[in-house]
């Protein structure tokens, strides 16, 4: 059974699109948490259930009301009535055809709508990814704003950056997947910016602001348009390859993905469930890497540990190459340094 | 990062031990730092869990929020930790000694001196990590709106007596660390990672577990093993060894654990309310305080490991020698302490939720100036900081092989003595780019003048030389000796000066309004309210 994408998955892709073995696997569905246990390198992510509650609280408050205090966050006093349409279907294609539906609906009623938890589609790499937001209004003009709830505090006007970067990402990966659908009802268009909500300074009162997404949006999608290459990533691979997490065992595993090469950055580690797997990796190999994108950029032709430090102290290396050059003039100053403690 | 750094920590993966990024200690620690660990509830905007807090390291004081959604023991908790940070601070506010500063006269309109007290000595607060302070910048703004009692009778919730006031000293030390250099409030893994490169990136680098791992690693054991166990490590039940540094809890801890144990309370609780007969609610008040007990007992077994690193961090620092201008930026930080002694002394009112255009381009124009005179004083300070700038080309060391004496061509001639020199740097040095030395700690200034074929380069010293024609004795250097010059000045020069907040010019929001709320007004408070 593969495992169905997520926004956030999809979003993380963006974190690091050289990475070959991350798009194959989630392209292939593959579960990589499963997957990294058996490697014997568990994925540290995990929710406390204090912020689990805490957030499903405030997005039952924000959405209180029928939906009228959601629009009042979107600036909207008396928008008269207000659907929310039932979208409550079995299994998930039903669910889309009917966010498809209500989405149509709405839009042909002229009136404001709030469709609460709808399910949306999008094909990556041949196979359908499932996206739910939590929420999409539909404007009587027939524009569709994505609705993003977040629990972390939006305190005197401001959050945190580096969340709302995370919350803007995945917003887009909504926004994309409404396109399609708007692309078939009449009348419809997507706003590029979400109405990010969060509880204001301190409170559990919900505040609201208005996001630009479209700079994740375009990199999303080239992201997106790129992931269909993953044939080719397969094709590369040797015969008889398989993530089959349940039937393999744990060597079987480690030879497949060894198979696949990976481009571990320490950014990974936030972001992807193999990433304590590939560093251990990284680090075996001595790839400089793993200190840092940035140290990598900084050495030039050298890749390994190894090989920055031989050349470093004079033992190989070509003395004219300007990388070689600077690290032993490096070496030099920092050795003459320490030896005057 | 410069290549010497990203040197020391390929070695630092090679030998398994951190490396020294510095010689000597670059930040100021006080002989009685107050270390605080903070934790807090996952999901809450500043709803806290617990900390620790002391200055004796043998005996912190822990301080427990049982039930972190209940308003009343979060007050509770914020004035035990006004009760332990207050008295602290307060030590430091009555020794004075007395200092001049520049003032502008309000009437005359020039600079006269003034003089004025300024805190002998200054309270210091070490967090763990940038998260911690965050966290005390968060305190701080939870905390400096609210009203006490005394204040506003009316107010619904009203906040201990000594609430607000550690509000406004936590917002003073968060906005503080914002100035680089500083050292009023530090974190243990920026005070590590100034001074030792480990064999991980900087990302992993703010684990303070894994980073201690590397830098007081003993026994055979490498660095990197020991900061993977202080990462991943867990016990057969599922709990890290090594908790994380905070304000930030375990999820595992979080939903094995806390949870269980806070609903045991909450349920004691109820009990206890629904007690029917004294006999009863004696024995239901047992129960009550065995869970909290307990709550108490989980939240101390994820702070004390936190505890014992920082203080541990303290230690290894406290081995290095301070460098020679680490004192002089503490003085800084002793006006700065000084200065907000003084405002709440007067009864000024908190510091605004947002700062206005003047203020917040002043605040930008120090933190600039406080950056460059950092790095100037760090390279001065430290030859392997140095270092990085000689590889720069921004700093050269050079050996003084021949002086030649010279003079203006002005009616009374000033001595203008020649050096040549020869360095195997290479500074990036055009003609007339002047560069700077430190004679007996203030800069003396030479510019280039030209390259001789032979490699050498020869100086012009321009100043620091006394008024007569000969030179001051010591003030020009002598053959023979080694000299650090710099191509970047010593003490960064004031940029313009910025108006003052009644002529904020209308293309910044205009003079404040005296119309505008009052900036004082505490945040709407709602009954299911977190903080």
């Amino acid at each position: 059974m593969p495992h169905p994408l997520d926004a956030r998955a999809l979003a993380a892709l963006a974190a690091n699109p050289g990475c070959r073995r991350r798009a194959l696997l989630d392209g292939a569905g593959v579960d990589k948490t499963a997957l990294a246990s058996k490697l014997g390198s568990p994925a540290a992510f995990g929710q406390s259930q204090f912020a689990f509650m805490r957030g499903n609280a405030f997005e039952a408050k924000v959405k209180a009301d029928g939906g009228r205090e959601l629009l009042r966050l979107l600036g909207i006093a008396e928008p008269g009535t207000v659907r929310v349409p039932e979208l409550a279907a079995a299994g998930p294609e039903g669910r889309v055809a009917r966010t498809a539906l209500a989405l149509r609906e709405a839009t042909e009623a002229g009136t404001w709508a709030l469709l609460d938890h709808p399910l949306l589609s999008l094909e990556v790499a041949g196979s359908p990814a499932h996206l739910e937001p939590d929420a999409v209004v539909v404007h009587p003009d027939g524009r569709w704003t994505v609705v993003e709830i977040k629990s972390f505090p939006m305190i005197d006007g401001a959050a945190d950056a580096s969340k709302v970067g995370a919350a803007a990402r995945q917003s887009a990966v909504y926004v994309l997947a409404l396109e399609r659908v708007a692309a078939l009802t009449r009348g419809a268009e997507v706003a590029h910016s979400v109405l990010l909500v969060c509880p204001k300074d301190f409170s559990n009162l919900p505040t609201a602001s208005v996001v630009d997404v479209r700079k994740q949006l375009s990199v999303t999608r080239r992201q997106l348009a790129r992931l269909t290459r993953i044939e080719e990533i397969a094709a590369a691979l040797p015969d008889g390859v398989t993530f089959d997490v349940e039937g393999c065992s744990a060597r079987e595993l480690e030879a497949a993905v060894e198979s696949v090469p990976h481009a571990y950055a320490p950014e990974c580690l936030s972001a992807c469930e193999l990433a304590f797997h590939c560093r251990e990796r990284a680090r075996g190999a001595g790839a400089v890497e793993a200190l840092g994108r940035s140290v990598r950029g900084e050495l030039g032709g050298l890749t390994t540990v190894g090989d920055v430090l031989a050349a470093a102290r004079g033992e190989e290396g070509d003395a004219d190459d300007p990388t070689v050059e600077a690290l032993r003039r490096a070496a030099a100053l920092r050795a003459e340094a320490l030896a005057c403690r | 990062m410069s290549l010497i750094s990203t040197l020391a920590r390929l070695e630092a993966v090679e030998s398994g031990r951190a490396q020294p990024l510095a010689t000597v200690r670059h930040r100021h620690l006080s002989d009685r730092p107050l270390v605080l660990v903070p934790l807090t509830t996952a999901g809450e905007a500043g709803a806290p869990l617990g900390a620790l807090v002391g200055t004796d390291p043998g005996e912190p004081r822990l301080l427990v929020v049982a039930q972190p959604r209940d308003r009343d023991l979060r007050f509770a908790f914020l004035a035990d930790l006004a009760e332990e940070v207050l008295p602290y601070v307060d030590s430091f506010t009555d020794v004075v000694e007395a200092a001049e500063r520049s003032e502008t006269d309000p009437e005359t309109g020039k600079k006269v001196k003034v003089e004025v007290d300024l805190c002998a000595d200054a309270p210091q607060v070490i967090v763990p990590s940038r998260a911690g302070i965050e966290y005390v910048r968060l305190l701080g703004r939870s905390m400096r709106f609210r009203r006490t009692a005394e204040q506003d009778p009316e107010t619904p919730f009203p906040a201990p007596p000594r609430v607000p006031l550690l509000g406004r000293w936590l917002t003073h030390f968060g906005e503080r660390a914002r100035v680089p250099g500083s050292s009023l409030l530090l974190s243990a893994t920026d005070l590590l990672n100034r001074h030792w490169a480990t064999g991980q990136s900087s990302l992993e680098d703010q684990h303070l577990g894994a980073l201690l791992a590397w830098i007081d690693a003993d026994g055979p054991e490498s660095g990197a093993e020991a900061a993977l166990r202080a990462e991943l490590g867990r016990d057969p039940q599922g709990q890290l060894f090594c908790p994380p540094a905070g304000p930030a809890t375990d999820p595992a801890f979080d939903n094995r654990l806390l949870a269980p144990a806070i609903e045991r309370f909450d349920r004691a609780r109820q009990a206890l309310a629904s007690a029917e007969d004294g006999e009863s609610a004696d024995e239901r008040l047992g129960e009550l305080h065995v869970a909290e007990r307990e709550i108490r007992r989980l939240i101390l077994s994820q702070l004390r490991p936190t505890w014992d690193a920082v203080w541990r961090s303290v230690e290894l620092l406290r081995e290095l020698p301070a460098g020679e201008r680490v004192a002089d930026r503490w003085t800084r930080d002793r006006w700065s302490f000084t200065g907000h002694r003084d405002r709440i002394v007067a009864g000024e009112p908190p510091q605004p939720r947002r700062d206005d255009a003047v203020t917040a381009a002043q605040k930008l124009a120090a933190r600039e100036s406080a950056q460059s005179q950092l790095e100037a004083q760090e390279a001065l300070d430290d030859p392997l900081v140095l270092a990085g700038r000689r590889l720069a080309g921004e700093a050269f060391v050079a050996e003084v092989v021949e002086v030649t004496m010279a003079w203006s061509e002005s009616k009374r001639p000033s001595p203008r003595p020649l050096l040549t020199v020869r360095t195997d740097d290479r500074p990036h040095l055009g003609e007339g780019t002047k560069v700077y030395r430190s004679l007996e700690g203030k800069p003396q200034t030479a510019e280039f003048v030209r390259s001789e074929e032979d490699g050498s380069l020869v100086l012009r010293i321009t100043d620091r030389m006394g008024r007569s024609k000969e030179p001051a004795p010591g003030s020009v250097p002598e053959k023979g000796e080694r000299i650090a010059w710099t191509l970047f000045e010593h003490d960064q020069r004031v940029g313009a000066k910025l108006p003052e907040r009644e002529e904020t010019p209308w293309t910044h929001g205009g003079p404040p309004r005296s119309d505008t709320p009052d900036p004082e007004l505490p945040d709407a408070v709602t009954p299911e309210d977190l903080l």
